[in-house]
């Protein structure tokens, strides 16, 4: 009980004086996460289109080669932003850029933590998005074909609805791993949450209260966002009843309608 | 006056090394109910789909008004537009209401104005039946009633010619008969189609023109009296004989 009232008192201490670099930093974390995420989807998305193209044997040499070579760099792109770590793409980019080209086209730390966050996310993305599409039936492809969409508006008005839909909970995952894991940002000098810690731990020697803070402040955002994530799934399924639309009332006890406005059922028994 | 407005001249299709269909040859007229009968597997949907080039032909020409459809302005989505669709599986979008269904190709595709489109899917979703039920998703309704809307999204795009691949074959029995209704409506008025299915009363009674077909080849065409009341080939007997009983 003495150590729980002692860390209490710390975590108070500790944020009386500080608590406005931990809400800057907080902020400046979700803001970094939620944006790239929306960034890194966009990307996905983009990918997904170019990517399922399709191509057949009978069209010219040209677009084959277009396509292929599209696909190809999109490979390489999700193999490679996937299969490193994000703290060395940051230094990559951020420190890679000055070496050759000197300080001048150093990019801005923001700039670059933006940019390096949202191309890590988008590579992810682009797989979930191309997993996503997989689990459309192809009979919406064929639908939309058959009344005469080319592939873009195919996938835009009739595919990628439904696959927003169906990948929510990995774009859920990829914001909620983003919060976490901008701390690396640390590395090219980004403010974030994490990087409040560890300047205020050096300032006031006091470990593990700042942690209790920082665990508690990380938890409430991710929570935040998968309760929203969750509402907005809810949304984009739309409502579980539909209106009758029509003005003929016995069509109203056909049994094929589940809901009707309490004050329209009366108006129909008057 | 009855023109030609579809010519399928040998057209073959390839699965691999698997010969789906052989030499295929024939027509269709403005007006024409064409009813493409034949066993599970004899490439009756191959067929269709080849004609709408959801598949794509091995060989073989397809002509459309004139010219090979290779050569229309647009391609293959152009072609598309005058040759409407109707599923075995509905197709209807999923994230879309009855409404929005029947509307977006008109919008996106033909590039009709929101009001236009509207009046125009509102008048074939009255002609099916399923205008109370605009406000809908496919999933709330039943396989006959998505069918329907199916139907009237084909029809809202004002198609010169309508594809029909098994219209009736996934609903139960009792939804059958609404389906079969509208097409035979439909075809009171003088739209053109191409039926591949399964109801030979439909083939016989609606279509003026009987193609069957057997082992990817057509074995036999002609009007309803000519195939259902003389079949040539002992194949169309058999064929014919088990719908008898």
């Amino acid at each position: 009980m003495d150590r729980i009232s002692q860390l209490l008192n710390d975590v108070s201490a500790t944020l009386s004086s500080s608590y406005m670099q931990y809400l800057v930093g907080a902020g400046k974390t979700i803001l970094l996460a939620v944006i790239a995420t929306a960034v890194g989807c966009i990307i996905g998305l983009a990918c997904g289109i170019l990517q399922t193209i399709p191509s057949e044997k009978d069209d010219n040499p040209v677009k084959r080669a277009v396509l292929f070579v599209i696909r190809a760099i999109i490979r390489i792109y999700v193999e490679v932003f996937r299969g490193t770590p994000m703290i060395l793409q940051a230094v990559f980019i951020y420190f890679g850029i000055p070496y050759f080209f000197g300080n001048g086209a150093r990019l801005d730390i923001t700039f670059a933590a933006y940019l390096v966050v949202s191309i890590n996310t988008g590579a992810y993305m682009a797989e979930t998005v191309r997993g996503g599409i997989l689990s459309i039936d192809p009979g919406q492809t064929e639908g939309a074909k058959a009344i005469g969409m080319n592939h873009f508006k195919t996938m835009t008005s009739v595919i990628l609805p439904q696959t927003i839909r169906n990948i929510i909970p990995q774009i859920g995952n990829n914001l909620i791993i983003n919060i976490k894991d901008t701390s690396v940002m640390f590395i090219i000098g980004y403010t974030e949450l994490f990087a409040v810690h560890k300047a205020i731990v050096g300032a006031k020697f006091i470990y593990f209260p700042s942690a209790v803070i920082e665990m508690a402040m990380y938890l409430c955002m991710t929570v935040i966002c998968s309760v929203l994530l969750r509402f907005w799934e809810k949304k984009l399924d739309g409502p579980q009843n539909f209106d009758i639309a029509t003005t003929d009332t016995l069509a109203l006890t056909s049994g094929m309608n589940t809901y009707i406005k309490k004050n329209k059922r009366e108006d129909i028994h008057r | 006056m009855s023109e030609t407005i579809l010519e399928i001249n040998h057209l073959s299709k390839f699965f691999g090394k698997h010969e789906v269909l052989t030499d295929i040859d024939f027509s269709v007229d403005t007006g024409d109910v064409t009813s493409i009968i034949g066993a599970s597997g004899s490439g009756k949907s191959t067929l269709l789909r080849c004609i709408n080039l959801l598949e794509t032909p091995t060989s073989g020409e397809i002509i459309y008004r004139g010219p090979n459809i290779k050569k229309i302005k647009g391609g293959a989505p152009a072609y598309r537009t005058k040759v409407g669709m109707v599923f075995q599986s509905f197709n209807l979008f999923n994230n879309m209401t009855v409404l929005k269904n029947c509307m977006v190709g008109q919008t996106k595709v033909l590039h009709r104005s929101k009001e236009e489109a509207k009046k125009e899917a509102m008048k074939y979703l009255e002609k099916v039946g399923m205008a109370p039920y605009i406000n809908a998703k496919p999933r709330q309704l039943s396989g006959g009633q998505k069918q329907r809307v199916a139907i009237a999204r084909a029809l809202a795009m004002n198609p010169d010619i309508l594809l029909f691949d098994e219209p009736t074959s996934a609903l139960d029995p009792e939804m059958v008969g609404e389906v079969l209704n509208v097409m035979r409506t439909l075809a009171k008025e003088g739209t053109t189609m191409l039926v591949v299915t399964h109801e030979m009363a439909f083939a016989r009674d609606v279509s003026n023109k009987v193609v069957y077909m057997n082992g990817g080849v057509i074995l036999e065409q002609g009007t309803p009296e000519e195939v259902f009341g003389n079949p040539q080939h002992k194949e169309t007997v058999d064929f014919l004989a088990r719908f008898r009983n």
